[in-house]
């Protein structure tokens, strides 16, 4: 059945049909209607679930956290102060080892206050454990909800599932829903492998001395690096199920590229059009859209970009003192390749500024006229 | 009336209390009450110590270890998920210490009592941060000196009455006990565990090496604490029926204060302060209890 539905509704659809049997939330701007359509689902009995309204975003992921400890299947959604305030959180909730999923709606940080979109909420919580994964539009943002739970509930790994303020949240876009019972099928009620209980008593999350902890530290690791191929078995038997997949990445139109633009988000929607028309004039340009961040699909990127002259990164984020976040993570990526393409990083869209096609323009000419950037960030975009 | 105190130990040998430790002893007390099937959410705090350290427990029921300022909220989830699994005889018990509770934990805890959630949150009281060794929290008592509030500028506030915030959130049943009267703390347990909704139970736990008192006084002092009526024992039902459960027989504070490092530095006159607002707080109390 196809629908117009906002990104936020889009998510709440993706959490109805995957049937979270406990919500914990707290409102935040822009995320907010994303727990005000599952109040209204659960109260309506079309969910069941328990919804729990907190008194702040701490103790939304601290109550999910509880709950996932006794074997539900959790859910919580926020945005920027909001996932900051969660910091702690987040790490208790990747330590724990539970399959918790979050819908981050990626909004700037203040101060200044800032409601607009911006990436640097979710970045800045990359070392936390949690995987994350962009969303393009709408209909990805539903179909990544689904397949979270997969991934989650399988390596036991929490997911954060991120999708741009206003842009999608507010932005109402014809999404395909699949049957409930066809998602049933695919994404069966969740059985925890280990869970708080009364009749088999054990310690959860206990004091962990030197001799141990490390080892804990490494199987999360471990499990990230399993994430990977888990996610990718996921989205293939999604793809089966339903018709559409995403991949870690995707590359459009890199073979034969001597640019390749990275993205993520909705700017990537934007890009593929700017692209088409830089591609008619005769600019060998391709797009890479980075979908999963945590893990990082290292050998995919590095593939992807394997012939490419230069490599033209929008970072929608920065990392005060480094770079664009996304531009870090490339060139990281490639630093032990034999031949490197030119990497170029864009900070630009902060705090809701639009990426427009004609900036999306700009910056691929600049990348095509020069030899090398002209510092670690080129600000684009800025006032005149 | 007395109450047999149940034989059944859920906690074994091999915790790592201090000798003497109040809390253990609480522990002990209200595992005996609660029984076998409950899950204890611990918050940081001693117990996070004394439970034991990875791969051993002390006790023989499950236990969460949260962060410390969840103690309210990790309680709901816990008790959210049972309720979608049916399961309605699984108590969940969240164990905090003053800290976690008076302090970095009380906009979880009121979260949890303004919505009624139905478990019950025991705050063991040492009256300040003694698992990082004996700093101030707003559970520590008027003019006793930590080691963030030295003798020569001792703690100026008088220690934060959570019962009365408790009894301001309305919730069904809020309890102070301490484990010189194991029967009336195990009484009040069990009471909890019959009531439907929000449950807060205040015990004080006297800690020898932050009371700087000898570990064999701890059941003496907190008999004390309550003869001298400076921890009354009593009950509030839905934020406004209040029942003193015990009568004070003239006992002064001064010789409750004279017992504890902690209070060694104060003066008569400033011993004198505290007999005044104890008696000050006392008759309050009877005020709301209609005495």
């Amino acid at each position: 059945m196809k629908k117009v539905l906002t990104g936020n509704q889009a998510v709440a659809h993706g959490v109805l049909l995957s049937r979270a049997e406990v919500i914990s939330a707290y409102p935040i701007t822009p995320q907010t209607t994303i727990v005000e359509n599952l109040a209204e689902l659960c109260a309506d009995g079309i969910l069941e679930a328990k919804f729990l309204r907190v008194e702040s975003e701490h103790s939304a992921l601290a109550s999910i956290i509880g709950a996932s400890m006794v074997g539900a299947r959790t859910f919580t959604a926020t945005s920027s102060q909001g996932l900051a305030l969660m910091h702690e959180m987040l790490h208790w909730a990747a330590g724990s080892r539970l399959p918790i999923v979050m819908a981050n709606v990626n909004r700037a940080l203040g101060a200044p206050w800032n409601i607009w979109n911006d990436q640097t909420d979710s970045l800045s919580q990359r070392d936390t454990g949690w995987i994350q994964l962009y969303c393009e539009n709408n209909q990805e943002v539903l179909d990544t909800v689904i397949q979270a739970y997969m991934i989650a509930e399988e390596v036991y790994i929490p997911v954060m599932v991120v999708l741009d303020a206003f842009f999608l949240s507010h932005t109402s876009e014809p999404v395909e829903i699949p049957e409930g019972g066809e998602v049933d099928k695919f994404l069966p009620k969740y059985h925890a492998r280990y869970k708080c209980d009364v009749n088999d008593p054990h310690s959860f999350n206990l004091m962990v001395s030197p001799e141990y902890y490390q080892e804990f530290r490494y199987k999360i690791q471990y499990a990230m690096e399993e994430a990977k191929k888990v996610a990718k078995r996921v989205d293939d038997l999604f793809a089966k199920s339903f018709g559409r997949g995403y991949g870690p990445i995707e590359g459009h139109l890199c073979d034969d590229a001597e640019v390749i633009l990275v993205t993520t988000g909705t700017v990537t929607s934007t890009s593929r059009g700017t692209i088409a028309r830089m591609r008619e004039r005769g600019v060998k340009v391709g797009l890479l859209k980075i979908k999963m961040f945590r893990p990082f699909p290292r050998e995919e990127v590095k593939e992807a970009l394997r012939g490419a002259q230069k490599v033209a990164v929008i970072d929608r984020n920065i990392s005060f003192g480094c770079g664009g976040i996304f531009g870090h993570e490339i060139k990281a990526t490639l630093c032990d390749e034999e031949k490197r393409p030119q990497v170029f990083d864009f900070v630009t869209g902060l705090g809701g500024r639009d990426v427009t096609p004609s900036l999306i323009t700009e910056i691929i000419e600049y990348t095509c006229q020069n030899e090398r950037p002209e510092g670690e960030i080129i600000w684009a975009g800025m006032r005149g | 009336m007395r109450i047999e105190i149940p034989g059944e130990e859920y906690m074994v040998s091999g915790h790592l209390a201090c000798p003497g430790c109040g809390a253990a002893l609480s522990m002990r007390f209200a595992l005996k009450a609660l029984g076998g099937k409950i899950i204890v959410v611990l918050p940081a705090c001693c117990w996070s110590i004394i439970a034991g350290p990875f791969p051993y427990s002390s006790l023989k029921v499950p236990i969460v270890h949260v962060a410390f300022e969840t103690g309210g909220a990790t309680g709901a989830g816990v008790k959210a998920a049972l309720e979608m699994q049916g399961d309605t005889e699984t108590t969940v018990v969240v164990w905090a210490g003053d800290g976690g509770t008076f302090d970095i934990g009380l906009q979880s805890l009121s979260g949890a009592a303004e919505r009624n959630d139905d478990f019950i949150y025991v705050c063991y009281d040492n009256e300040a941060y003694m698992n990082t060794g004996m700093q101030r929290s707003s559970a520590t008592p008027y003019l006793s000196w930590t080691t963030t509030t030295p003798a020569n500028q001792p703690k100026e506030n008088p220690k934060k009455d959570i019962m009365e915030i408790m009894a301001a959130h309305r919730i069904p049943y809020a309890a102070t006990a301490t484990i010189a009267y194991p029967e009336d703390f195990i009484r009040k347990l069990q009471q909890a565990n019959s009531t439907r909704g929000f449950k807060f139970i205040h015990v004080l736990s006297p800690c020898p090496p932050g009371w700087r008192i000898d570990p064999e006084l701890s059941i003496k002092i907190s008999r004390l604490a309550v003869q001298s009526k400076i921890f009354p024992l009593y009950e509030v039902e839905g934020g406004e029926k209040y029942t003193m459960n015990f009568e004070p027989k003239g006992i002064l504070v001064d010789e409750y204060i004279r017992l504890q490092g902690r209070f060694s530095h104060l003066s008569e006159g400033e011993i004198e302060l505290i007999q005044e607002n104890v008696d000050k707080e006392w008759n309050r109390l009877r005020k709301k209890a209609g005495g």
